[in-house]
C-alpha cells in the first residue's frame, strides 16, 4: 500500500478514458494543476490534495492496485473482466462508455470448420463463447483487431465499440453484443480499509456528480 | 514445456535464505510466544491429507488445491489450511478431551496461485483454533489474542475489521425470499462487486424502501456506531440477533483494550458459505493484501462427527515480515581460522566462545579457496595460524 495513511495514491489510465478521468475529479472539487492534462510525466504529485497520481496502460491499472502501489484506480468494466483482479468496484463513473461486442466481415459464415476469434480479450472472449456453447479458437492480438477478419487470421473479432467508425471504416459489421462498457472506480481491498474516510469522501463527491448528470 | 534449468524450483515454490530466515525465526518466536502465554498449545499435522477428507472440507477453493495420488490410488491434497486438519484432530485423535480445546499452530500451508506465476504457493500460517466455545467470550478473546500477537511481533499500524455473516445472510433472505437470490447478492459482495451489486439491486422487484435497505448495508462500515445504525436499518429477528452479538462482543473487546484497533464492517464476505457467524480480516499499512484472517465455524466439526462451535485466526508470516519492513540486526557471527598446528587451540578458543553464549564458526585455513571472500561474510575474524604459541589476531 502507497506509504502514508493520510496521502492517496491514484492509477489513471493514459489515452482515451484519462480526459474525462481528469475532469469528472475537478467537477468533484479536486484541485488538479492544469498541465496536469499534458504532462508527459509517469508520476504527479498533487500536494494541496494529498494526492499522487500514476499514468499506467489502461490494462495495468488493475495490477498496480491489487499489488496495493495505488489505492485507488480508473479502470474500465473490459479490463476489470478480463483480469478478474482483488480489487474493491466501488463506483461506475459513467465516463468512456462503450461495449465489448463480436464482429466480422458482413460475409462472414456463422459456422466453419476451425471458427477463430482474434481479440485483445481472450478470457472474456472464452468466456462468452462457452457460454454460446461455441468452439472457437482464441487468438491473442495487441491492438489493430481489425486487421484480423481483413486478412483471414480469423473470421471474428471481439473487441470493445464506442462509436462504430473503426469498424465501418474496415468494412466490418457488429454481430453480436456482449455487454456495456463504462469505467469504474476500484479500490485496494487493504486500502479500502486503511483509508476509508479518505476513498468514502472520494465516492461521495463522485458520486454526486455522477448523479448530478443523469 | 521448455527444458528446465536445474536451479529451477516448481512455480510459486521459494527458497528462505539466512537473513530472511532470521527475521522470519524473531517474528515467529514472538507471535507464539504470546499465543502460548494465552494457554493455547501448539500441535502439528501432517502435510497431506485426503482430498476426500480434509480437502474436500476446507475452506479453500477446488482449484487452489495441490493434488497427488497415493500408491493406493486415493487423491491426497497437500494441507491447504491449518483449520480442516485440526477439527480432523479435535474431533478424533483429542475426542477424550473436553472442550473447549485452545489449540494453536505453526506451519506451512499450499495454495496453487491462478494469477502471474511466482505469488508464494507454500507459505506459513500462525493461528489459533478455540474449539467447543460458542458464546461471544471465545470470539472476543479470539481476536484480542490476534490484536496481541500482531503488537508482539513489533507491528505498528494495522486494522482489523469485524462482522457477521448472520447479519447479510438474515437481512438477503429477509428482503428477497429465498436462499438461492440471496446467493446471487452475497456473490457480489464476495467478489468486491459494489457497483454489480447495486445494479442488480436496483433490478430486482422489490419496494423502494427494501432495495434502499439493500444499497444501505454497503454503508455499513466504519467505528462502532455502525452497530446501532444497523441495528435501526432493520427489523429482521435474524439480523437483530447478529447485531446483538456484535455489540456484545464489541463491549467484551473494550474490557480487553483493544478496540482501537477495531472496525466494524458488515459487508465483509470473506468466503461463499464456511464462515457461519463474526468473522474478521486483518490489514496492515504498506501491504497491499490481507494479512490475517479467521471467525467463527460451527459447522465444520459436524463433518468430522463431532458437532460443535469453534472460532479462530491464521497470520500469513510471510506477509507480516513484510509489512515489518526493516530487518532486525542478525546475531553476529565470529570466524576463527586454523592451521592444523593450531587446531587444539582453537577449537578450546571456540567452545569457551559458544559456552558464553556466542555464535562461532570454526574454519580450516586448508578448506578456503578464497580468503578474502570468505571472510568478507564476518565481522569479526581471528586466526590460530603457525606455530603453536604464537598470536597472529587480525592479521
Amino acid at each position: 500500500m502507497s506509504s502514508s495513511s493520510t496521502m492517496l495514491t491514484i492509477a489513471m489510465p493514459k489515452g482515451r478514458i484519462f480526459e474525462e478521468a481528469a475532469e469528472l475529479l475537478r467537477q468533484a472539487g479536486y484541485q488538479l494543476p492544469p498541465e496536469f492534462d499534458d504532462s508527459r510525466k509517469l508520476i504527479i504529485d498533487v500536494p494541496e490534495e494529498n494526492m499522487r497520481f500514476i499514468l499506467a496502460k489502461p490494462m495495468d491499472v488493475v495490477t498496480y492496485v491489487e499489488h496495493g502501489v495505488a489505492d485507488i484506480g480508473i479502470a474500465g468494466k473490459d479490463v476489470m473482466l478480463e483480469e478478474e483482479r482483488d480489487v474493491y468496484e466501488v463506483l461506475d463513473l459513467k465516463i468512456s462508455a462503450c461495449y465489448l461486442a463480436v464482429a466480422g466481415l458482413p460475409t462472414a459464415k456463422a459456422v466453419s470448420v476451425a471458427p477463430k476469434i482474434a481479440t485483445k480479450y481472450p478470457n472474456v472472449a472464452s468466456k462468452y463463447f462457452r457460454e454460446q456453447g461455441e468452439q472457437v479458437e482464441i487468438i491473442k492480438l495487441n491492438g489493430s483487431i481489425e486487421l484480423a477478419p481483413l486478412i483471414g487470421l480469423a473470421e471474428r473479432i471481439v473487441d470493445i465499440v464506442s462509436t462504430g467508425r473503426t469498424l465501418k471504416e474496415n468494412g466490418l459489421v457488429e454481430l453480436e453484443r456482449i455487454q456495456d462498457i463504462t469505467s469504474r472506480l476500484i479500490v485496494n481491498p487493504v486500502s479500502y480499509r486503511m483509508k476509508d474516510q479518505f476513498i468514502d469522501d472520494m465516492v461521495e463527491r463522485l458520486s454526486a456528480v455522477i448523479e448530478g448528470e443523469k | 514445456m521448455s527444458k528446465l534449468f536445474m536451479f529451477e524450483k516448481p512455480l510459486g515454490m521459494r527458497d528462505t535464505l539466512p537473513e530472511l530466515y532470521a527475521t522470519k525465526k524473531q517474528a515467529r518466536n514472538n507471535m507464539m510466544e504470546e499465543i502460548e502465554a494465552w494457554g493455547y498449545q501448539s500441535i502439528q499435522t501432517p502435510t497431506l491429507e485426503y482430498f476426500e477428507t480434509v480437502g474436500a472440507v476446507s475452506a479453500i477453493s477446488n482449484q487452489q488445491l495441490f493434488k497427488l495420488l497415493d500408491q493406493e490410488g486415493h487423491t491426497l491434497v497437500l494441507r491447504p489450511d491449518m483449520t480442516a486438519p485440526i477439527a480432523r484432530v479435535a474431533a478424533s485423535r483429542m475426542k477424550g478431551e473436553g472442550y473447549p480445546l485452545r489449540l494453536s499452530y505453526d506451519a506451512n500451508v499450499f495454495r496453487a496461485q491462478q494469477h502471474e506465476g511466482g505469488r508464494p504457493a507454500e507459505f506459513e500460517q500462525i493461528g489459533v483454533e478455540l474449539i467447543g466455545d460458542p458464546t461471544s467470550s471465545a470470539d472476543a478473546e479470539v481476536i484480542a489474542l490476534m490484536v496481541a500477537v500482531l503488537k508482539k511481533s513489533g507491528l505498528k499500524n494495522f486494522s482489523v475489521a469485524i462482522g457477521h455473516v448472520g447479519f447479510v445472510n438474515a437481512l438477503f433472505v429477509d428482503i428477497l425470499g429465498n436462499e438461492e437470490r440471496a446467493n446471487v447478492l452475497r456473490r457480489f459482495l464476495y467478489e468486491k462487486n459494489y457497483v454489480g451489486y447495486r445494479e442488480h439491486v436496483k433490478s430486482l422487484p422489490l419496494s423502494s424502501i427494501d432495495k434502499q435497505q439493500l444499497l444501505n448495508l454497503l454503508q455499513l462500515r466504519g467505528d462502532h456506531t455502525i452497530i446501532a445504525e444497523a441495528r435501526e436499518m432493520t427489523e429482521n429477528s435474524g439480523a437483530r440477533k447478529a447485531i446483538e452479538e456484535l455489540d456484545l462482543l464489541w463491549s467484551q473487546l473494550e474490557c480487553y483494550g483493544v478496540t482501537d484497533y477495531l472496525k466494524i464492517d458488515l459487508n465483509i464476505v470473506s468466503h461463499m458459505s464456511y464462515y457461519t457467524g463474526i468473522l474478521f480480516e486483518g490489514y496492515a499499512e504498506n501491504l497491499g493484501f490481507l494479512l490475517c484472517n479467521g471467525g467463527r465455524y460451527d459447522q465444520l466439526l459436524e463433518k468430522f462427527n463431532r458437532p460443535t462451535a469453534a472460532t479462530g485466526f491464521g497470520i500469513r508470516l510471510d506477509r507480516l515480515v513484510e509489512a515489518l519492513g526493516e530487518t532486525p540486526s542478525s546475531t553476529p557471527i565470529s570466524l576463527i581460522i586454523f592451521s592444523q598446528e593450531r587446531r587444539q587451540e582453537a577449537i578450546e578458543i571456540a567452545r569457551e566462545k559458544r559456552e558464553n553464549g556466542e555464535r562461532v564458526a570454526l574454519q580450516d585455513i586448508a578448506g578456503i579457496e578464497d580468503v578474502d571472500l570468505f571472510t568478507s561474510r564476518y565481522q569479526d575474524v581471528a586466526y590460530c595460524i603457525g606455530k603453536p604459541g604464537k598470536e597472529n589476531n587480525g592479521l
